[in-house]
């Protein structure tokens, strides 16, 4: 049970972590921290599709953190939860198109090791 | 230039900090308030109301904007490793606040995690060309 919960989990935040930061690059960088710039900020990315998609698929992994974390302890359910990383790289070189070297790989290779023993 | 580059790392520097912190302390008030058992779809919603498990939610809900905001002048592949400290701060937590018992082999795990984290994070910048269209 607590290694389908991972998988649901792991699924949902990779295909939520890409669409998010597809809205984001979308919208631009963010300057203005003043309140009512931010406020603007938000109206216009309730409306970005890319965003939309992006809070559905975290909803669905929110949940399903929440039924791991009854079952299991905190130290595992948050490290368990790191293989998103290695997803994550994947996709942000293949579709973001982000420039990946192979220091980036490296340490995103270490910690999978990490989060392999931690599962352990 | 070097202005610019600098008001840029600082700006990454305190955003990535509050992803992180926010991060931590929402994962570790969600598991204090969490029962042991969520049988019905119902118990899943209702749970949410729990203080501590609320407070853990907000903290969360500050995490995601936090990073959103990040996210949009920063690589994925630059937060996603930065961040990752985080994973050590709530193994500590779960340690020192939750009384969790952690293993060895876990310890183990957590300090590859943080190697991986400094080999990541040494030497890349907090931005790539490709997302120059946007500036």
């Amino acid at each position: 049970m607590k290694f389908v919960l991972i998988a649901i989990i792991v699924a949902a935040t990779t295909v939520g972590e890409v669409l998010q930061a597809l809205g984001m690059r979308h919208h631009g960088e963010i300057h203005d921290f003043r309140p009512g710039a931010l406020g603007r900020a938000a109206a216009l990315l309730v409306r970005n599709q890319y965003v939309i998609g992006s809070v559905a698929a975290m909803a669905v992994s929110f949940f399903a953190y929440m039924g791991l974390l009854t079952i299991a302890d905190l130290s595992f359910a948050v490290p368990a939860t790191a293989v998103t990383y290695v997803l994550e790289t994947v996709l942000a070189k293949y579709v973001l198109k982000e420039n990946v070297n192979w220091l980036r790989w490296a340490g995103a290779s270490l910690v999978i090791c990490g989060v392999a023993l931690v599962s352990l | 230039m070097s202005t610019e580059t600098a008001r840029l790392r600082l700006k990454t520097w305190i955003c990535a900090t509050v992803v992180v912190l926010s991060n931590v302390f929402g994962n570790f008030f969600m598991k204090r308030g969490m029962p042991a058992h969520l049988s019905t779809p119902l118990e899943y919603i209702t749970v949410l109301f729990q203080p501590w498990v609320a407070l853990g939610v907000l903290l969360l809900v500050l995490w995601t904007v936090a990073r959103m905001a990040l996210l949009s002048w920063a690589d994925l592949s630059y937060v996603l490793p930065v961040t990752a400290i985080g994973y050590v701060l709530v193994a500590l937590a779960g340690k020192l606040l939750l009384h969790e018992q952690i293993s060895v082999q876990r310890w183990a795990g957590i300090t590859l995690i943080v190697a991986g984290v400094a080999l990541v994070s040494g030497g890349s910048t907090p931005q790539s060309r490709t997302t120059g269209a946007v500036r």
